[in-house]
């Protein structure tokens, strides 16, 4: 069986990638995506934790990820209405023109 | 349709309605201003018609009157009511004025053809009739008074219609401030009357005040020195008929009142505002005259009436006015002292005679002078505005209908035996003045008016229709208008029209009040006096007439000898009476100095006593209210310094921090996502670091 430690390191990995991603990309689009993978990298801390604990049987750990996969769809959704709402505004998706928000 | 007493509204509402309607219309409508306040004024002489033809063929003046009174306003327990009244009197004053101010208002159509403001004159003669047509149906004392002062307010309009003539302006200012004088003093009566009756209405089933029941009770109390409390009552709501009805001593806006449009002057000075005076007279007479039955507790003193103060202040203005017209040289300010001698003699038949008398002389004056009034108009319009009597002449030969018109007027006025209705009305109240108990002073001051009358009338005709024409005749500067060339000319059909059929009434008016046939006088007082022709030859009846027809023989006589016979040929050339008497006639052309009187005595006292208001204000109040200023002033600069050195300083500073801070926070808000996001990964990873080591350590 793989060691807890694996699916960890794998797991920041992922979310190291999201991070990246979300942080270096301009395009509003790919931001979402990393973003994603970030949502995903949690999930599978989730996973790998209610495998390795001391009692398996409680359903708790899998209900969440459930739950987080949904909410994760939920947000994706709003995530991709807001761009095409920033898109229509904007005539753009690149974040650096984006940049009313400021205080 | 008959007119009841509580429709009788709808007579004044007409012109009230068209006055609202042309109030709101714009200038360039003038052919729908102008029927609209004709229409109005016709539908009122209708129903007017309709409810003088309701009064008619009652055996007594009790029968004849028909009231409808309302609530109007409650305060406390007290009720105002207000009412409206048809009895005779109303009766023929509502036709009166309805068909000469219909007639008016057809004239002005022609008169007024052009002026820029022609809207706004109709708007205003619609509401002037409709203030008098209220004033003449109200059933009591306090509605009378509000049509009193709207009548008042309307004639200050029109007075200052032409408001860019400083003459005007102060003319209409004179005319409405002296009525006030007289107003004050009406609405002292009023307040007294309602204190001691308790009712203003007029009649109201026993208990209005001009009914026996409160009349004997008014009569029985006496105040101060003795008299009357109805006495008083009726004297001081005779000083608001003296002021609106043109009486010494507030006689004097009345000839300024000329400085407004003619159709004006014939409206106020001939069929409405100075008839209100005598017609408030005529309204309240019961309460002046002394109560039928005995006043209760009445025993002492012989009652003493108001009526002859009425008598007397009439005699006087009747002769007063008349001396003064004899010098003027501006043909409407004749007119208009005629006015003011005509309604004194209206003052002494009512006073001496009763109000048949009165009200008869003020008919027949309605229409006769509303016609001389129009027929100057006429002159004026044809004569490029000329008023000035000595640079008219020999307009008989330009304006054979003004001319035909005008003498038929001035005839009526003179009172020219016989067939003018002036010579009956005139001679009824000479009539009634000679069989006066009380003195013959008012018969002989009467008698003398006539004979001015007749030769004013007489001095002005010659002046401006015989003779040759006096005015500038090649020189004339109205090169734009054709129509207004050198020659006097003709005025249209729609102002010849209206004067003609006031000729007509000017004659047969007459005959209505005849002592032969007394239709008049037995309508008005409910009385059945003998008729017939064998009445004229009554002795006294027969005496006055002989009287009067020598009375007008003689003024006209001297007049035309005076001014007919050799007609004045150079505008420049000096009167005959100032040739033979220059200090009585400079009297007479100066009004007596009665403007100069007042200028010095009541106007000069108004302006010292306001320039003594004014330095009391300047000095005492005014540095009262400096002193506060001040000390305020100074409690706000020990405020303000306190305020900025100690309060905003401290604000400032706290402010500028909280700005500053603002600032530095502000830039990491920079609006873009991704370093915000950049942020929070930086803040995990240190989290991370710190768990790890932190766990390490520990």
């Amino acid at each position: 069986m793989i060691p807890l430690q694996n699916y960890l390191i794998f797991s920041a990995m992922l979310f190291s990638v999201g991070l990246a991603g979300a942080l270096t990309r301009r395009n509003a689009i790919l931001v979402l995506v990393g973003i994603e993978l970030m949502l995903n990298a949690a999930n599978l801390n989730f996973v790998a934790f209610w495998r390795f604990s001391s009692d398996p049987n409680a359903m708790a750990g899998l209900m969440f990820v459930l739950f987080s996969i949904a909410i994760a769809a939920a947000e994706a959704a709003v995530g991709l209405a807001l761009i095409i709402a920033i898109y229509r505004h904007y005539k753009t998706t690149n974040l650096e023109k984006v940049n009313s928000l400021k205080g | 349709m008959m007119v009841q007493s509580s429709s009788l509204y709808l007579i004044p509402l007409m012109p009230l309605l068209a006055a609202g309607l042309i109030a709101v219309t714009r200038q360039p409508h003038r052919r729908f201003a102008a029927s609209l306040a004709i229409g109005a004024m016709g539908i009122s002489l209708l129903l007017s018609i309709s409810a003088f033809v309701s009064t008619l063929g009652q055996t007594s003046a009790g029968a004849a009157r028909s009231f409808s009174n309302f609530d109007w306003l409650q305060i406390g327990p007290a009720t105002l009511r207000l009412g409206w009244v048809l009895d005779p009197l109303s009766a023929i004053m509502l036709v009166m004025v309805t068909f000469v101010g219909l007639l008016i208002f057809i004239y002005s159509v022609g008169y007024m053809a052009h002026d820029d403001n022609f809207t706004r004159f109709f708007c205003f003669l619609s509401l002037f009739a409709a203030a008098m047509l209220g004033l003449v149906i109200a059933n009591n004392l306090l509605l009378l008074f509000m049509c009193w002062e709207l009548v008042g307010l309307a004639s200050y309009l029109l007075i200052g219609f032409w408001y860019h003539k400083p003459s005007a302006a102060a003319a209409a200012k004179k005319a409405f401030i002296t009525t006030r004088i007289g107003d004050v003093v009406f609405l002292l009566g009023i307040v007294w009357l309602y204190s001691q009756a308790g009712t203003l209405l007029f009649y109201d089933h026993g208990h209005g005040c001009l009914e026996h029941l409160k009349l004997s009770e008014l009569a029985g109390r006496t105040t101060v020195g003795g008299l009357a409390v109805s006495t008083g009552i009726g004297l001081l709501i005779f000083c608001g008929a003296i002021g609106k009805s043109g009486q010494v001593p507030l006689h004097v806006w009345l000839p300024d009142a000329m400085e407004g449009p003619t159709p004006v002057s014939a409206l106020i000075h001939a069929a409405t505002m100075v008839a209100a005076g005598v017609f408030l007279v005529a309204r309240v007479y019961p309460l002046m005259a002394e109560p039928i039955p005995a006043p209760v507790g009445f025993v002492s003193a012989p009652f003493i009436s108001a009526l002859p103060v009425v008598a007397w202040v009439g005699a006087i203005t009747a002769v007063f006015a008349a001396c003064i017209a004899v010098a003027q040289t501006d043909i409407k300010r004749i007119l208009a002292y005629s006015t003011v001698s005509q309604l004194g003699f209206m003052m002494i038949g009512l006073g001496v005679g009763g109000v048949a008398v009165g009200m008869f002389h003020l008919i027949t004056h309605a229409f006769f002078k509303a016609l001389l009034f129009m027929g100057a108009g006429s002159v004026i319009h044809g004569c490029h505005e000329e008023q000035d009597i000595r640079r008219l002449g020999g307009l008989k030969k330009y304006m054979p209908v003004t001319f035909a018109t005008y003498a038929i007027g001035m005839m009526a006025l003179s009172g020219v035996p016989l067939f003018f209705s002036g010579f009956w009305s005139k001679d009824g109240i000479l009539e009634a003045a000679h069989t006066w108990k009380p003195s013959q002073g008012p018969f002989y001051l009467a008698a003398f008016g006539a004979l001015l009358t007749a030769f004013y009338m007489t001095r002005q005709v010659c002046y401006v229709f015989f003779g040759n024409y006096r005015g500038a005749k090649g020189d004339h500067s109205h090169a734009a208008d054709s129509l207004h060339g050198g020659e006097p000319h003709e005025s249209p059909r729609v102002m010849t029209m209206p004067l003609a059929i006031l000729a007509v009434f000017a004659v047969v008016l007459g005959f209505i009040g005849t002592p032969a046939w007394p239709w008049f006088q037995n309508y008005l007082g409910g009385e059945n006096l003998p008729s017939g022709v064998g009445e004229l030859f009554r002795h006294d009846v027969l005496y006055t007439i002989l009287i009067s027809t020598v009375i007008v023989t003689v003024g006209i006589g001297l007049g035309w000898r005076l001014y007919g016979g050799k007609p004045v040929t150079n505008p420049n050339e000096v009167d005959v009476l100032e040739r033979w008497r220059p200090d009585i006639y400079g009297l007479l052309r100066n009004k007596f100095y009665v403007d100069e009187l007042y200028e010095v005595t009541v106007i000069r006292f108004n302006a010292w006593f306001a320039a003594f208001c004014d330095s009391l204000d300047y000095w005492v109040w005014n540095g009262a209210v400096l002193a506060v200023s001040y000390l305020i002033v100074g409690i706000a600069w020990v405020d303000r310094v306190f305020d900025e050195y100690v309060i905003n300083l401290g604000f400032d500073e706290s402010c500028k921090g909280i700005a500053d801070g603002g600032r530095l926070f502000s830039r990491l808000q920079n609006g873009r996502v991704q370093n915000y996001l950049r942020v929070i990964g930086v803040a995990l990873a240190a989290l991370v670091i710190f768990l790890v080591w932190g766990r390490k350590a520990s």
